[in-house]
């Protein structure tokens, strides 16, 4: 028997992580957990960046590295959004006293 | 068979934690359970023999944007999270969720890239180093590289004009 993990496994958990990201997003009611859970997205899709990449490194025989630079530059990005986001969110709170989304309405129709 | 092991075990965390980042109601259990599904991210990483992606996710990741979370917790200090009846979209957001995330696994499971080997006796394959990682990110992709020191300027000015008291 052997024990070698195809990619698609790899693949099937960024899926599901990512699928759990997005119910997080619909159903927290706070504004710095639904950042985590963009965060938890984020994550997933690195996943999947890192496993195509082997995949690829894996058929052509040589190293391919594009998936992990791609890696590099969504992290950089995700550290930008958590800084500009995290002051958003400070700045929410001094001004409503709450971190409910649900009292973030002035936009509602 | 040992890599086996570990991918289950990292698997099974990464999913615990993300199950429990939904279920906590205090913010600071669901940061502690997204650290948790960030470092089992980066054991898998290093199972996917990409040291360097490894180190970034555990020093950018875990260690710098989850600490600015937490501060930010413990700063603002809101205690429980308020539970109140779900908007109208919640449920079918939720179910679309699920939908999307179970035809992303069907496809994926039968995609023909997915059966190659990621670790194991047949998967021998050179490991990326590095070196040629760096190499590429300062040659093919130096544009990107460059646009996002500017990206990372205008955040940090961003987040200081929002912060900032008003005088």
């Amino acid at each position: 028997m052997t024990f070698a993990i195809p990619i698609s496994w790899y693949l099937v958990l960024s899926a599901v992580l990512f699928g759990l990201g997005v119910i997080a997003f619909v159903f927290k009611r706070n504004v710095i957990t639904i950042f985590m859970s963009i965060e938890l997205m984020l994550n997933a899709v690195n996943l999947a960046f890192v496993a195509f990449s082997r995949a690829h490194s894996q058929i052509s025989g040589a190293p391919n590295l594009d998936g992990l630079v791609f890696v590099l530059f969504v992290i950089v990005v995700a550290a930008a959004e958590a800084a500009v986001g995290l002051a958003i969110v400070i700045m929410l709170a001094q001004n409503r006293q709450s971190l409910n989304v649900e009292r973030v309405n002035l936009l509602k129709l | 068979m040992i890599p086996f092991f570990i991918f289950i075990i990292c698997a099974a965390l990464a999913v615990a934690g993300a199950i429990a980042l939904i279920w906590a109601r205090e913010p600071i259990h669901s940061a502690l359970a997204l650290i948790l599904v960030m470092v089992a991210l980066a054991v898998l990483y290093l199972l996917l023999g990409a040291p360097f992606i490894t180190a970034v996710q555990i020093i950018v990741y875990a260690g710098a944007i989850m600490v600015l979370f937490v501060f930010v917790i413990m700063v603002l200090n809101f205690g429980l999270e308020e539970r109140t009846n779900f908007s109208k979209l919640a449920i079918p957001g939720a179910i679309l969720g699920l939908a999307l995330m179970a035809e992303i696994a069907h496809w994926l499971w039968h995609a023909s890239i997915g059966r190659a080997l990621a670790n194991g006796p047949a998967a021998q394959v050179a490991e990326a180093s590095t070196r040629d990682l760096s190499e590429m990110l300062f040659s093919k992709y130096l544009f990107p590289f460059e646009a996002t020191s500017i990206l990372i300027l205008i955040a940090v000015l961003g987040a200081w004009v929002l912060a900032r008291k008003e005088s």
